[in-house]
């Protein structure tokens, strides 16, 4: 069973439904108990950094997710979810982050030219870094969907770029843990995939 | 490099796709969820569906038809028609819609914009404009087009990003169904005052229309069209193909 947890930041319907698709059971749920016993975890978000990072220490989820992938748990995160799980956030400040993936995450803004249009909205071909059974089922140059304002970076764990006036981090891993900058269950076929990897062959 | 986006529209009544449909290929061409994963399976990078219902037993099948597209349809969905309070917003997105276009509504309560860019992000909202030329200068319309505002439609669209709208969908009346091309004049009028997505829209007759919208205005970043694409006038998997030919990044 796979949970996607639920701690009160976007809507989840979507990426419910992409799950379903690939005929995998999913689970939307804010209970520690359930997620506990989840084989695998799904960290979504969207919206404000420090919101979500202060939902997830309010709920005692942080704590939660930290014990269940330091027991090898694999775990997805995917858009915020994925630069949650970064040491540190300067999104309008400074906020703290579970500190599960060593960087930080800054707005792109500082790295691409003036006259690129922010968000980084659209879709955009996947440059690999390094081997990753999270690609096993896409290939390199396939395009996923982006929407996003900060990225992360000062990085060793990028798995993936996706070239924007600048080389953004676009997906993650570091051992079981993993996170998507890009939307999989808005990615079309190559989202899918990356989806299926992770629930089959993670 | 990020892809220009190739947006079908599908207007939406009574639970039924309008403007006729002519495929080979779909049992049920006027289903807007089988009209809908047939553009997904053909490279149609994001989806717009448009409620042009009156009553609330149209607008309760819509969502209907919207949540049962969302489980099947696994690429962006903007939502527009009948968005006049954030009320409208939550009941989309809860849906499964990623986007919502506002349009008259938007004109009528200024506030809009703002309060659903605060609540729901800017990215979650669109402006939909409908511009025509009177006397020479560009006029926003509301109500389908039926009515001028008499505001100027660059300095509208300005305001609105400004409040907090993540992207533009330019739709000229001028051009509108006389398919020899997008209103170039007035989308790189709208491009040059504002720093969000720009979405074409209004005019496109063949695959040609959409390369000269790109080269033309590398600004722009998506080209959106109904009924070429409902009639099979304009594959898109021959226009992503033709695109990428022509040397414009394409999602394959």
């Amino acid at each position: 069973m796979i949970v996607i947890i639920d701690y009160g930041v976007g809507n989840l319907f979507s990426l419910k439904s992409s799950f379903g698709a690939i005929g995998a059971e999913a689970v939307v749920s804010g209970e520690p108990e359930i997620i506990r016993q989840a084989e695998k975890i799904i960290l979504p978000g969207v919206g404000a950094f420090e919101e979500a990072a202060e939902k997830l220490r309010a709920t005692g989820l942080d704590r939660v997710i930290r014990e269940e992938t330091a027991k090898g748990k694999p775990l997805l995160g995917i858009c915020l979810g994925m630069q949650l799980l970064f040491d540190r956030s300067y999104e309008f400040g400074d906020w703290e982050g579970l500190g599960l993936i060593h960087g930080s995450v800054r707005p792109i803004r500082e790295v691409i030219p003036e006259d690129l249009k922010i968000p980084h909205i659209g879709w955009n071909p996947l440059i690999f870094k390094k081997e990753t059974p999270l690609f096993g089922r896409i290939q390199e140059g396939d395009c996923v969907y982006f929407v996003h304002s900060f990225y992360g970076t000062d990085c060793d764990d990028v798995i993936a770029t996706a070239e924007y006036g600048a080389e953004l981090t676009a997906a993650v891993q570091k051992d079981n843990v993993y996170g998507c900058q890009f939307h999989p269950e808005k990615s079309g076929e190559a989202g899918l995939n990356i989806l299926r990897a992770f629930c089959y062959d993670i | 490099m990020i892809t220009k986006r190739i947006i079908p529209c599908l207007d939406v009544k009574n639970g039924r796709v309008v403007k006729g449909v002519n495929f080979a290929g779909l049992n049920d061409v006027a289903s807007p969820v089988e009209l809908a994963k047939f553009y997904s399976s053909c490279g149609a990078d994001e989806l717009v569906f448009y409620d042009i219902t009156a009553s609330a037993e149209g607008r309760a099948l819509f969502t209907d038809i919207l949540t049962e597209t969302a489980r099947s349809v696994f690429i962006p969905l903007t939502v527009g028609g009948g968005i006049n309070t954030t009320d409208d917003f939550a009941r989309v997105l809860a849906c499964g819609a990623d986007k919502v276009s506002v349009n008259s509504g938007a004109i009528r309560d200024p506030g809009l914009v703002e309060r659903a860019a605060r609540l729901y992000g800017s990215q979650c909202v669109v402006l939909s404009a409908d511009v025509k030329r009177v006397d020479g200068m560009f006029r926003v319309f509301a109500k389908g087009g039926r009515e001028n505002t008499g505001m100027e439609a660059i300095e509208w669209i300005r305001r609105c990003v400004e409040n907090g709208a993540g992207e533009i969908v330019v739709n000229s009346i001028d051009t509108d169904g006389v398919k020899r091309g997008f209103d170039l004049e007035m989308l790189e009028a709208v491009c040059e005052v504002v720093s969000v997505p720009v979405i074409a829209s209004g005019g496109a007759g063949c695959t040609k229309d959409f390369i000269d919208l790109f080269k033309a205005l590398p600004k722009v970043d998506a080209g959106l069209a109904a009924s070429i694409f409902h009639f099979g006038e304009v594959s898109i998997k021959e226009l992503k193909q033709e695109m990428a030919q022509a040397g414009i990044p394409a999602r394959i």
